[in-house]
């Protein structure tokens, strides 16, 4: 693994002071806790909990510090130990029962080292013998963190421990020594480009806002994150809040906006907070407010909670969410950057877009251009999520292929199973199958593949994945978040789901013309497709189609079987499936029969039991619970 | 003066001579103090902001967090998200449906549970997941929820 870190010091703070902040020295015993929502979700409360319970009892003097997460969320809840003079331990998996076990060896100055998964190395302090580090983990090797390089190690809640690392040196050096437009100029040259979807050219954009002449401009960061299957924007904010303040003041300054904006999803109430608390110590040191560092730039921070739209992640639709307005879109020109918010001249930005920023201007454009391919510069995190072993955040640099991404970083499929396809970019993406993983990721190439970069998401599925049943789950997800305000979208996309609602229905629950129906929309499904993609108002009406039509170019084999022989090869569109029950494996445990929520299983205890196929409604219940693999579909 | 008018008034107060863009905040934050919209709550803040009921109805529907109808004592969140999508959630949401009988945006006639699908809670790793007031519960199986679900209602019932 490579992380980059920056070349220059933590000058106000003083060098032993941020080594102690960088914890390149502790006094006394630390442990860290993974408590970001996925922690948290896989029980790092008990964890922490259980952690000061045993301090407390014992009077031992040791400190607790609540991190961020550090990627790695199939193996929460995580705990760090760091002894004084001594590398920083990783342990994985810490219920509440296991804190006691680890915590008496770490108190008693041996540390269960075989257990840990990693140790973090750090320059004068001694590692532990037999322990891999950090950077030999597989997980973590192949990765070159940039964006995520302080998340899972500093403290959120401490400026300070952000200082001790070079954070705010560039918004610093920004607004003493430079110009807007040269921010711009060097942003520009990195060739970074918008990470939320489209992939704009950020400096590019900047400009254009730059040189709107208007009395006041925004500058707004988009962490509305509604993709679903996507959750970096989250795990930056939780772990990292104040790289977002600095990347957003640095580009509120390259524009001459004065106000910025945090457009936040609701859903994510501990960002919010981290995010609150990182704004309010920015303010206090004075790397926000009037006259920032005396330097004659002010900017204030404001956060607006989103409300639950995913429409809203479109710019023209947010701005008007902003403005208290429903969250539709209109048409584009004039673009934000000339005409935006209340009118004037804004720029939006999401979260992984503004996070690359202070390390660009603060390493220089070619630091950040020499990583990547040709189109697409600097690293991407994806949220691996899904099918795969190592569920979690991983960052890469541009090009990296994806087969590295699920198998080598990600670990491949778990239980034995066959990978099938990986789902990219959300619901304005599309799914890869297997023979295409050697790609390398950029956003070009990704569109060669009917997929897009999107937000990030990676959701990996295997063999018992249905492509027709994705496909459906999308259309379903974008029929019911479409703003309506557009024909296309509004209808078209329901057209769509009942397409692919009608070619996973039985002949069983078809009444009147529903099969003939079925038929024509088969027909019609392509065209449909490409009229709604041509003619959408936004962006998301604009990609709806895509999921459709990327199933449809990969997967057509598993389309047909539904269509022409009302077969699901995957077994999971429900309503085509047969369940039956195999008399002579079947030894009567009644396991099934109690199991089955419309009573559609008969058979007298210790005799073989049969399903009356009318009354089933295949809930596959009877086949998960029977021991003796009785139970079959067809 | 009932509670809920009391910090209805209250947030109203925090946000003297708001424009229109001060609307979803203050939506949002009548919404967390009285967990839902009432009729009056609705007017009031028109009055307040100088908008038609209409324009303000116009915009709480359309954005999925807002809700007309009081929450149950514990609030189901079933995610929906790919990830969650892929591994089963929707075994979980009917296995949800079918204990409690009721519909995603619908309250149990008792007042205990009310049940909602999200689109995504961002917890990716986790899935399938399903937060019930907010605590997050991951790997579900449309086994285990039964379980939880349970659990809630013995708490209420003191055993």
């Amino acid at each position: 693994m490579k992380t980059i870190q920056g070349t220059r010091g933590a000058a106000p703070l003083g060098a032993e002071k941020a080594a102690l902040l960088r914890r390149e020295t502790v006094t006394r015993p630390v442990l860290f806790i993974g408590t970001g929502t996925c922690g948290l979700g896989a029980g790092a409360a008990r964890t922490l909990e259980a952690a000061r319970r045993y301090l407390e009892e014992r009077k031992i003097d040791a400190e607790i510090v609540q991190v961020g997460c550090i990627g790695l969320c199939a193996l929460e809840p995580m705990l760090d130990a760091q002894l004084p003079g001594r590398n920083r331990l990783c342990f994985a998996r810490v219920g509440e029962e296991d804190v006691q076990p680890i915590l008496d060896r770490v108190f008693g100055g041996e540390p269960p080292s075989e257990k840990a998964l990693f140790q973090f190395p750090a320059a004068g302090l001694t590692p532990w013998p037999g322990v891999p580090s950090m950077d030999e983990h597989p997980f973590f090797a192949p990765q070159t963190r940039l964006v995520l390089k302080n998340c899972g190690l500093i403290d959120p809640s401490r400026l300070d421990e952000y200082i001790a690392r070079g954070g705010y040196e560039a918004l610093s050096l920004v607004i003493h020594e430079k110009t807007p437009a040269e921010v711009c100029e060097e942003v520009e040259k990195s060739g970074l480009r918008g990470r939320g979807g489209g992939g704009f050219p950020t400096g590019k954009k900047w400009k254009f806002a730059l040189g709107a002449a208007a009395d006041r401009k925004y500058m707004i960061c988009n962490a509305d994150e509604g993709d679903p299957g996507a959750f970096m924007d989250r795990a930056v904010i939780e772990g990292d809040p104040h790289r977002l303040v600095e990347g957003l003041a640095i580009a509120a300054y390259a524009i001459g906006a004065t106000k910025a904006y945090v457009y936040i999803r609701a859903e994510y109430p501990l960002a919010i907070e981290r995010l609150r608390v990182a704004i309010g110590q920015a303010k206090e040191r004075g790397f926000l407010g009037k006259n920032i560092q005396d330097s004659g730039f002010d900017l204030e921070i404001l956060i607006k909670q989103g409300a639950g739209a995913f429409v809203c992640g479109e710019e023209t639709a947010l701005i008007h969410s902003i403005e208290g307005r429903r969250g539709m879109p209109r048409p584009r020109p004039p673009f934000p950057a000339v005409s935006g918010l209340f009118g004037k001249p804004t720029i939006i930005n999401n979260v992984e877009t503004l996070a690359n920023v202070p390390f660009i201007l603060a390493e220089g454009a070619e630091a950040f251009a020499s990583l990547g391919t040709e189109t697409s510069r600097g690293t991407k995190v994806f949220a691996l999520s899904g099918k795969v072993r190592n569920t979690g955040l991983v960052e890469v640099v541009m090009g990296t292929s994806l087969r590295r991404v699920i198998f080598e970083i990600g670990g491949g499929v778990p239980n034995g199973k066959a990978f099938k396809a990986v789902q990219i970019g959300g619901p304005s993406g599309g799914c890869i199958p297997e023979p295409h993983l050697d790609v390398k990721v950029d956003y070009e190439t990704l569109k060669t593949l009917g997929a897009m970069m999107g937000s990030g998401g990676l959701v990996v599925m295997d063999e018992d994945n249905c492509m027709v049943d994705v496909a459906k789950f999308f259309m379903d997800f974008i029929q019911r978040e479409s703003c309506g305000k557009c024909i296309p979208c509004r209808e078209g996309t329901r057209r769509m789901l009942e397409i692919l609602t009608g070619i996973t229905r039985s002949r069983r629950t078809e009444k009147e013309n529903e099969g003939l129906e079925r038929f024509q929309g088969v027909v019609n499904l392509e065209e449909l497709a490409e009229v709604i993609r041509e003619t959408a108002l936004c962006g998301l009406g604009q990609t709806a189609p895509n999921p459709v039509l990327s199933t449809l170019r990969w997967f057509r084999d598993e389309y047909e079987a539904h269509i022409y022989e009302r077969r699901c090869p995957a077994g999971v569109c429900t309503e085509l499936l047969t369940y039956k029950i195999d008399a002579d494996k079947c030894t009567g445990c009644t396991a099934c029969a109690r199991k089955c929520p419309v009573e559609a299983i008969l058979g007298a205890p210790k005799s073989p039991h049969y399903i009356v196929e009318e009354k089933c409604i295949g809930c596959g219940n009877c086949l998960t619970v029977c021991r003796f693999g009785a139970v079959y579909t067809e | 003066m009932n509670s809920s008018s009391a910090s209805l008034r209250e947030v109203l107060d925090r946000h003297p001579g708001a424009r229109r863009d001060a609307l979803i905040p203050i939506l949002q934050e009548v919404q967390e103090k009285n967990g839902f919209l009432s009729r009056e709550a609705v007017t009031e803040i028109g009055r307040h902001l100088d908008l038609p009921a209409s324009k303000i109805y116009g915009v709480a529907t359309f954005y999925n967090q807002f809700r007309f109808e009081p929450l149950g004592r514990w609030h189901v969140q079933v995610c929906r998200g790919t990830a969650c999508h892929v591994k089963g959630s929707l075994a979980v949401l009917e296995a949800v449906k079918r204990r409690l009988k009721i519909e995603p945006g619908q309250t149990t006639r008792d007042g205990r549970f009310s049940l909602e699908v999200v689109a995504c809670l961002g917890a990716c790793g986790l899935a399938p997941v399903v937060s019930i007031n907010g605590e997050f519960h991951g790997g579900v199986t449309a086994e285990s929820i039964g379980k939880i679900l349970a659990s809630c209602r013995d708490e209420a019932e003191g055993r």
